[in-house]
């Protein structure tokens, strides 16, 4: 890969910079077949609104496997280049880093010269990720200083659960997979999500379950005996070491999406917890540290909608209620609006969180949901619920799609989900309403997951400089 | 002690092309965002306190210092024990051309690097210098003020300890250019350009920084 002269200029030093950089023109939201019956493909959705083909798929990479399911992805650099130690500033934000959390297969798929020429350049294949690192089922992709760190939901063997999973190391310019990231992993024997803060050199990761608590649906046995993961962990960054766990609770199953503030003199950050089996509600966590140690409380409960049994599915029948089933979140890269969704109940909510400890509720939209089906403000309906939400760097919009996890949806919508992909602009002191022009509907017998955006987005950069 | 390395060993007035490169050098790293400055502005913007920028260039110099003698005292010992300097400044402009020529081959930048920690800062500049070659980028200017001297006969324990002291000042002054340079632009992005700077002013060095390290040694072939 050619060096560039200058750095590139989607690096931002500080997270104000990356809000005062130019606006996304480009959306890349994963695709992912369901049924197997055709491959998995990148979309990529013009979000210019100068454009002509503003809201539309103006381009896609068809994958040349089937069944890989997509599910999250990431660039190979980004904003973090830029840090004093360990930063890379010369290399491109380029090629998009597509796990199939299925297959275990992943794919590298270069963004330039346009997005709408974006092509594969590498497949590599689940028996060389195995051969490496002993794990399988990547999921969350970073890019940081020793390249691009992914980590995985499964161990060795046919079901992945032969050994821990954990994070893998790739190279950020020839994929070339170095090897497990950990060198003592201490108590962490399952893995979902993870983030850090470079300056303050630290790690935080999460826990879902293990791929047979998840690959053929919901274990309803395992979330009643609380089975799936409900702890958080802390890393030594640099030191590749295990340093404490925080343990919410073993009601609190599902400790998924992991959203440090942005701005590194800010040393917390939050978590969504998808059910407390005792009531059914959702939960958002605020961790910090604190006199060299790390903390973590529950800051912000969503409860669960009562529902006539006739709109339930038969896993919820006995409750006669509908879970917020809260599956992601998302912090605005000014560290003050969390989006929260809540993917049972249809509902995108945005918490005014500049007291982190204390999360206001700001604003809501409701759409699909799994007893309220709120139709699209323009008329359609929307299957599914708000599931993966990405903001752009600027706050102002906030796109997010409506599949979780291919038998997932069956399990809880009876069906895949048509994938869509809507838009909610925000206000200028807070509140959210749904753009009325912006449904983007994807290939048939197409679900939608994760949305990257050209430039950077809330969920992909980190940095080493303050917003001053 | 420090004038009994700097003047009666060498004297300023010696060889003064030679202290100059030495100096100009000094100031080439500080500019270098890779060497010292960029994390100084961070720790500033961090702690948010001007006197955090300048306190984080006491561990930057203390490492960007070590890295020069570190680099410089073989040769300074190679030069006390062989009276005939040519040899030395021809294994000088060897190692020279062969790491100018590494460098230009193998453009990847060191991964280690990236695992040392935020606040080792003395170490971090130490493996940045040296894994630059910057103390190499010295040898042909030390060499010439190693030469310069020569003449003064003596026990080799006293050649010895002129040619290390030569290495020692050589160092102090390249580093002290170094850390004037580098404080001050730190200073002004801190204080006035702000981190916009970066993308305006931050130029990818690799190739420039293999062709000084292939024209020392070549400097050092030639004399």
């Amino acid at each position: 890969m050619a060096e560039q002269f200058r750095p590139d200029p989607t690096f931002y030093p500080s997270p104000r910079l990356a809000m005062e950089a130019p606006a996304e023109r480009f959306a890349f939201t994963a695709l992912l077949c369901p049924d197997g019956t055709k491959p998995d493909a990148l979309a990529v959705v013009d979000v210019d609104p100068n454009s002509s083909s503003y809201g539309r798929v103006v381009h896609q990479v068809d994958m040349p496997y089937r069944g890989d399911e997509f599910h999250h992805f990431g660039w190979n650099a980004c904003s973090s280049m830029l840090c004093p130690i360990g930063g890379h500033p010369f290399t491109e934000r380029r090629y998009l880093i597509i796990p199939g959390i299925r297959s275990s297969r992943i794919y590298i798929v270069d963004t330039k010269p346009s997005p709408k020429d974006a092509k594969l350049v590498k497949v590599i294949e689940p028996e060389e990720l195995m051969r490496r690192t002993g794990y399988s089922r990547p999921h969350t992709t970073h890019c940081g200083p020793e390249g691009i760190y992914i980590s995985t939901l499964g161990g060795a063997g046919k079901d992945g659960t032969q050994g821990p999973p954990g994070i893998f190391l790739m190279d950020c310019e020839s994929f070339e997979i170095l090897g497990r990231w950990e060198i003592d992993r201490g108590p962490q024997r399952m893995s979902y999500d993870f983030w850090w803060n470079l300056p303050q050199d630290y790690m935080v990761s999460s826990e879902w379950g293990l791929p047979p608590q998840f690959e053929n649906g919901l274990v309803p046995e395992d979330l009643l005996g609380n089975k799936y993961g409900h702890q958080l962990h802390f890393w030594d960054l640099r030191g590749r070491r295990h340093l404490q766990t925080i343990d919410l609770g073993a009601n609190h199953q599902m400790a998924l999406e992991v959203r440090p503030a942005h701005d590194p003199t800010r040393e917390y950050g939050f978590l969504g917890v998808v059910v407390d089996t005792t009531n059914l509600e959702a939960s958002i966590w605020t961790w910090w540290r604190e006199g060299g140690k790390f903390h973590a409380k529950k800051t912000a409960i969503i409860p669960p909608e009562p529902a006539d049994a006739s709109l339930l599915p038969d896993l919820l029948k006995p409750f006669g209620a509908v879970p917020p089933l809260v599956t992601d979140i998302d912090l605005s890269m000014d560290d003050r609006y969390l989006y929260v969704s809540c993917w049972g109940t249809g509902e995108l909510r945005q918490y005014d969180v500049r007291d982190p400890m204390k999360p206001e509720l700001a604003g809501s939209v409701h759409i699909g949901g799994i007893a309220r089906r709120t139709r699209h403000p323009n008329g359609q309906e929307f299957a599914g619920g708000p599931q993966m939400v990405e903001i752009s760097r600027d706050g102002k919009r906030v796109y997010f799609t409506n599949s979780l996890y291919s038998t997932w949806d069956v399990q809880f919508y009876g069906r895949h989900l048509p994938g869509a992909q809507v838009k909610a602009n925000v206000g200028e002191n807070g509140g959210i309403t749904l753009d009325p022009n912006y449904f983007v509907t994807f290939g048939d017998g197409l679900s939608a997951h994760q949305v990257r955006l050209e430039g950077g987005d809330c969920s992909t950069d980190s940095f080493c400089f303050p917003s001053v | 002690m420090l004038d009994r390395f700097f003047l009666l060993p060498i004297g300023l007035s010696a060889a003064p092309l030679a202290w100059l490169a030495v100096v100009a050098l000094g100031c080439y790293h500080g500019l270098n965002p890779g060497m010292g400055w960029l994390l100084a502005v961070s720790n500033g913007l961090q702690a948010r306190r001007g006197q955090a920028v300048f306190a984080a260039f006491l561990p930057i110099g203390a490492g960007h210092f070590l890295a020069m003698a570190v680099a410089l005292l073989p040769f300074a010992v190679l030069s006390a024990y062989f009276s005939r300097l040519h040899d030395v400044s021809i294994a000088a402009g060897l190692v020279l051309v062969a790491f100018g020529l590494l460098k230009l081959i193998r453009r990847r930048h060191p991964r280690f690097l990236a695992r040392i920690r935020p606040h080792h800062i003395a170490l971090w500049s130490a493996l940045m210098a040296t894994a630059h070659g910057a103390g190499l980028m010295l040898l042909p200017a030390f060499l010439a003020l190693c030469s310069g001297s020569s003449a003064v006969h003596g026990s080799m324990l006293a050649l010895l300890e002129q040619s290390a002291g030569a290495a020692f000042a050589v160092a102090l002054v390249h580093t002290a250019a170094m850390l004037a340079v580098g404080s001050l632009i730190a200073w002004l992005v801190y204080r006035f350009w702000g981190l916009r700077v970066l993308h305006r002013s931050w130029f990818n060095l690799d190739l420039i920084w293999a062709a000084a390290l292939l024209l020392s040694g070549s400097i050092a072939l030639a004399s």
